[in-house]
C-alpha cells in the first residue's frame, strides 16, 4: 500500500507502510506537516481579487468613516450601546442579533446547497487573511521551490535575514487587524491619538495585543488547522451537500489513466487520459489535499487547482475543465438543475427571516416604557379620602435625539395622576419617574383595575410606547 | 467547611486531573493504522481512527497545567485559601473604591454647595433620585410621599424640623419617634375625648361637649411634648397635630389607638452605610421634594 503525504511533490520518495506488520505502533497525535504552496494565476485567483479586497478594505476603513458627529460603526461596551450606521442598538435588542445571525446561517445554508463552500474559498476572514500571509510569505522568502529549500538550509545569516523579515511582516499586519479590532470598541480616531500620546491603557493594549497574536497565529501558522480542525461551519456544510451542488472536483473519467508525456505523444496511443499528473494541482492547494482523490471534507473551493490545471491543459493544448466546477450529477452527465426542495426551502426561510428582520427594524421604536409598581403596599389612603398607587416608569430614549415626554394614565373613568410638569429624557439616558396615580375608591369597582401608561414624544414624527400595569383599591 | 468535604474536594479535583493526564498520556499511541476504521459501525457509517493534530496534546497539557496554577493562585481546593490570597470582598472592595476615587471630585463639588442651594442642581437631583430609588422608596415609596408609619416627605409638615440641616441629621444618624402609651393614664372615655379634640382642631367638626373635655385633658398630659396648641415641638420629633397630616391615619378608632398603646417610629441611620456626600445629596433631593409646590 502506498500513500501519498500531503505536500509531497513531484519526484519525492513514496513511503511504503508494511501492511503485514502489525506490530507497528502509531502515534494518535500527528504534527503538522507543512505545506508550501505554489503561487498561481488565473481566471478564480483573479475572481478572488474582487472578493478578497472589498472585505479586507471594509474591515480596514469602515471604523474610519463618522456618521452623525461619531463613528458609524461603534460598539461602546461600557456604555452598552451598539451604534450601526443610523442605528443605535442597546442590550434590549439583542435579539435582533440574534435574528440577524440566524439569517446570516440560513443565507450561508442557501450557498452552500446552491454552489458549494465559496464561503471558505472567496469570502471567509481566514481565507483572506492567510492568503495575504502567504503572500507576504512569498514576498520575504520567495517562491515555493525557494522556501523549501530555505526550511532545508542550515541557519545562516541570509535565512536568518528573511525569516525575520517575514515574521515582522506577519506581525505588523497582525497589529494592524487587533488594533482596527479593537477600534470598533474604543473609537478608532481616538484610541490612534491615545496610542501616539501614550495616553492608551493597559486593558486596550492588552486586547490589541491578544487580536494581533491571534491573528499571527491564525493566518501565519494555523492556517488549514484552523479549517480542518477548529471551524464548525467547515465540518457541517459537507451536510448541506446534495447531487447538484456545485463542487470542485477533477473529472476522473476524462483525466484517467494519468501519467506524463511529451506534448507532441497522443495521449490515447499510451492509453492514458489527460491528467498529465504534473502534481500542480496539489502544490497550489491551500489545504494540502490531492483533489483527484475526489470530494474531500478539506476543500474550501478556493479553485485554485482549477487555475493550475486550466494553464497546464492550455499549455498541453487539451480542453480546459478537467478540474472544474462542477456538480455530481453533471458528472454524471445529468442536467444540472437549480429546483431542489433543499435549496428552495433554504431561499425561501432566509428570504422570509430577512424580510420579517427589514420590517423589524423599520418599525423599531426607539422609546421604551417599563413601569414598576411600588410593592411596599397595595394602595394608600389619601387624607383627602382618595386611594393612591405609586409606580415608578422607566423612559428609555434609544433615539439620537433628546425628547420631552409626555404621559398619559388610561383606563379607569376618573383617575388622575401626578407626574413631574417636564418629562425630558436625552438622548440614551434612562430616566426614573415616579408617579402617583389617585381616584376616588368610589369609582372602582374591583381591586385590582388595569391600567395603561402612555408616552409620546414631541415633534413632527412622535415615538410612541405603552405599557400595562394594576391599579390596588380596597377590597371590594 | 469540614476537614473531610475540604480533603474530598482537593483529592477529587486534583485526582481527576491526574486521572485525565495519564489517561491522556497512556492512550497517545495506538496499533491501528491511520486511514483504518476503529471497527465502530452507525448506520453503516464507519469511524475511522485518523491521527488528531498533535497541537490539540498540547493544548490539553497546557489547560491541565493552567488548572493546576489557577488551584494554586485561587482558593479551589478546599480550605485552601490560594497563593493570591483572593476574596471576592476584597474585589468587590477594590472595584468600590475605584468607584469612589471616580466620583470623588463629583461629590467634592456638591459637598460644598449648602442644602437649600444643591436641590437646584439638576445632576445632584438626578443622582439623589437614584440614591432615592435604592436607600429610601422601600418605605418611603417612590414618589416619597410615603406610607402608613412611614412619613410623606413632599409635604411641608416635618417631623423633626424642615431646614436642610435637619434632614441631613435625621438621615445620617437616624431617629427614634417615642410616644408612650396612656392606657393607664387616661380612661377610655377620656381618650375618646381627646381624640375627638384632636380631630376639631383639623376641621373635622365632632360633639363640642366632648372636645371641651379632651381639650383639658390634653392641657394636663399631652401639651408637655405636642405643645399646648398640639403644634408639636420638632425637637423632640412630636408631630404637630393641627396640620392634617396623619402618619397613622385620622379616624377616631385609630387615634383612640395611638393615645392608648403609644407609637414608635425608627428611621434607620444612613450615613455608615452612604456616607456623608450621599447623605448630603440625598438630603438635598429631599428638601427639594416639598420645594417645587
Amino acid at each position: 500500500m502506498a500513500k501519498v503525504t500531503n505536500g509531497a511533490k513531484n519526484g519525492d520518495p513514496i513511503e511504503i507502510v508494511n501492511v503485514q506488520d502489525d506490530s507497528r505502533v502509531y502515534n494518535l497525535y500527528e504534527s503538522r506537516e507543512k505545506i508550501y504552496t505554489r503561487k498561481v494565476e488565473g481566471f478564480y485567483q483573479r475572481l478572488r481579487l474582487f472578493t478578497g479586497w472589498p472585505l479586507l478594505l471594509g474591515y480596514f476603513v469602515l471604523p474610519w468613516i463618522n456618521l452623525d458627529g461619531r463613528q458609524a460603526l461603534f460598539f461602546d461596551l461600557p456604555a452598552r450601546k451598539f451604534h450601526v450606521m443610523w442605528l443605535t442598538f442597546w442590550p434590549q435588542d439583542f435579539t435582533l442579533l440574534g435574528w440577524a445571525l440566524m439569517i446570516a446561517a440560513f443565507a450561508l445554508f442557501f450557498v452552500t446547497t446552491w454552489v458549494g463552500r465559496i464561503w471558505c474559498g472567496y469570502s471567509c476572514p481566514q481565507t483572506v487573511w492567510t492568503a495575504i500571509y502567504m503572500w507576504m510569505e512569498q514576498a520575504a522568502e520567495g517562491s515555493r521551490n525557494q522556501r523549501m529549500k530555505l526550511d532545508k538550509m542550515p541557519w545562516s545569516i541570509n535565512k536568518l535575514r528573511k525569516k525575520v523579515l517575514k515574521h515582522c511582516m506577519w506581525f505588523g499586519f497582525a497589529l494592524l487587524t487587533g488594533g482596527t479590532f479593537i477600534g470598533y470598541f474604543y473609537g478608532i480616531r481616538e484610541m490612534v491619538v491615545d496610542i501616539a500620546t501614550l495616553q492608551i491603557g493597559w486593558l486596550a493594549v492588552g486586547w490589541i495585543l491578544f487580536f494581533a497574536v491571534a491573528t499571527y497565529i491564525n493566518a501565519g501558522w494555523l492556517r488549514e488547522q484552523v479549517c480542518l480542525h477548529m471551524c464548525p461551519y467547515a465540518r457541517f456544510q459537507a451536510a448541506m451537500f446534495d447531487r447538484n451542488t456545485l463542487i470542485v472536483s477533477y473529472d476522473t473519467k476524462r483525466g484517467e489513466k494519468r501519467g506524463p508525456r511529451r506534448k507532441s505523444q497522443k495521449a490515447e496511443d499510451h492509453g492514458l487520459g489527460d491528467c498529465i499528473d504534473c502534481k500542480l494541482c496539489v502544490h497550489v492547494c491551500p489545504t494540502g489535499i490531492d483533489i483527484r482523490e475526489g470530494l474531500q471534507y478539506e476543500c474550501i473551493d478556493c479553485a485554485l487547482c482549477i487555475d493550475a490545471c486550466d494553464d497546464v491543459m492550455d499549455k498541453m493544448g487539451y480542453d480546459r475543465g478537467l478540474i472544474s466546477y462542477t456538480t455530481e450529477a453533471e458528472l454524471e452527465g445529468e442536467k444540472p438543475t437549480i429546483w431542489r426542495p433543499k435549496l428552495i426551502g433554504y431561499g425561501l426561510v432566509t428570504l422570509v427571516m430577512a424580510v420579517a428582520f427589514a420590517v423589524t427594524l423599520i418599525l423599531r421604536v426607539p422609546l421604551q416604557l417599563d413601569v414598576l409598581r411600588d410593592r411596599g403596599a397595595l394602595y394608600q389612603q389619601r387624607t383627602d379620602g382618595w386611594v393612591q398607587n405609586i409606580y415608578t416608569l422607566k423612559i428609555i430614549n434609544m433615539d439620537n435625539a433628546d425628547h420631552q415626554v409626555t404621559l398619559t394614565v388610561s383606563g379607569l373613568q376618573g383617575l388622575e395622576f401626578e407626574a413631574p410638569q417636564d418629562i425630558k429624557v436625552l438622548s440614551g439616558e434612562v430616566r426614573d419617574v415616579p408617579v402617583i396615580v389617585k381616584i376616588d375608591p368610589e369609582l372602582i369597582k374591583q381591586t385590582a383595575n388595569k391600567i395603561y401608561f402612555e408616552i409620546k414624544t414631541d415633534g413632527d414624527e412622535p415615538h410612541q410606547d405603552k405599557h400595562e400595569s394594576r391599579f390596588f383599591g380596597p377590597l371590594k | 467547611m469540614s476537614d473531610f468535604w475540604s480533603i474530598f474536594i482537593t483529592v477529587g479535583t486534583l485526582g481527576s486531573i491526574i486521572f485525565f493526564a495519564y489517561v491522556l498520556i497512556i492512550n497517545r499511541k495506538t496499533t491501528n493504522k491511520p486511514g483504518e476504521t476503529t471497527g465502530h459501525v452507525y448506520d453503516g457509517i464507519e469511524e475511522l481512527d485518523n491521527p488528531l493534530p498533535a497541537w490539540w496534546f498540547w493544548m490539553y497539557i497546557l489547560l491541565m497545567v493552567y488548572g493546576l496554577g489557577y488551584l494554586a493562585y485561587y482558593p479551589g481546593l478546599g480550605n485552601f485559601k490560594g497563593l493570591g490570597n483572593w476574596t471576592s470582598k476584597a474585589e468587590l472592595e477594590a472595584d468600590m473604591d475605584a468607584n469612589e476615587a471616580k466620583f470623588a471630585p463629583l461629590f467634592a463639588r456638591f459637598r460644598e454647595v449648602p442644602i437649600e442651594e444643591l436641590h437646584k442642581d439638576p445632576d445632584a437631583m438626578k443622582m439623589g433620585q437614584r440614591l432615592f430609588a435604592t436607600n429610601c422608596s422601600v418605605c418611603h415609596g417612590s414618589t416619597a410621599t410615603g406610607a402608613v408609619g412611614f412619613p410623606n416627605l413632599t409635604d411641608d409638615s416635618w417631623l423633626w424640623g424642615a431646614k436642610g440641616a435637619d434632614i441631613e441629621a435625621s438621615i445620617k444618624h437616624g431617629r427614634t419617634a417615642y410616644m408612650p402609651g396612656f392606657g393607664n393614664v387616661f380612661n377610655p372615655e377620656q381618650i375618646s375625648d381627646i381624640s375627638a379634640y384632636l380631630l376639631s382642631v383639623n376641621g373635622i367638626k365632632q360633639d363640642d361637649q366632648a372636645v371641651a373635655k379632651g381639650r383639658g385633658a390634653f392641657g394636663q398630659v399631652c401639651f408637655a411634648c405636642h405643645g399646648d396648641q398640639a403644634q408639636g415641638k420638632p425637637e423632640l420629633g412630636a408631630p404637630d397635630l393641627t396640620d392634617k397630616v396623619w402618619l397613622y391615619g385620622n379616624s377616631q378608632a385609630v387615634l383612640e389607638q395611638t393615645i392608648s398603646k403609644g407609637r414608635q417610629g425608627i428611621m434607620p441611620a444612613f450615613n455608615d452605610r452612604l456616607g456623608e456626600d450621599k447623605v448630603h445629596i440625598l438630603a438635598a433631593y429631599v428638601y427639594g421634594l416639598s420645594q417645587k409646590k
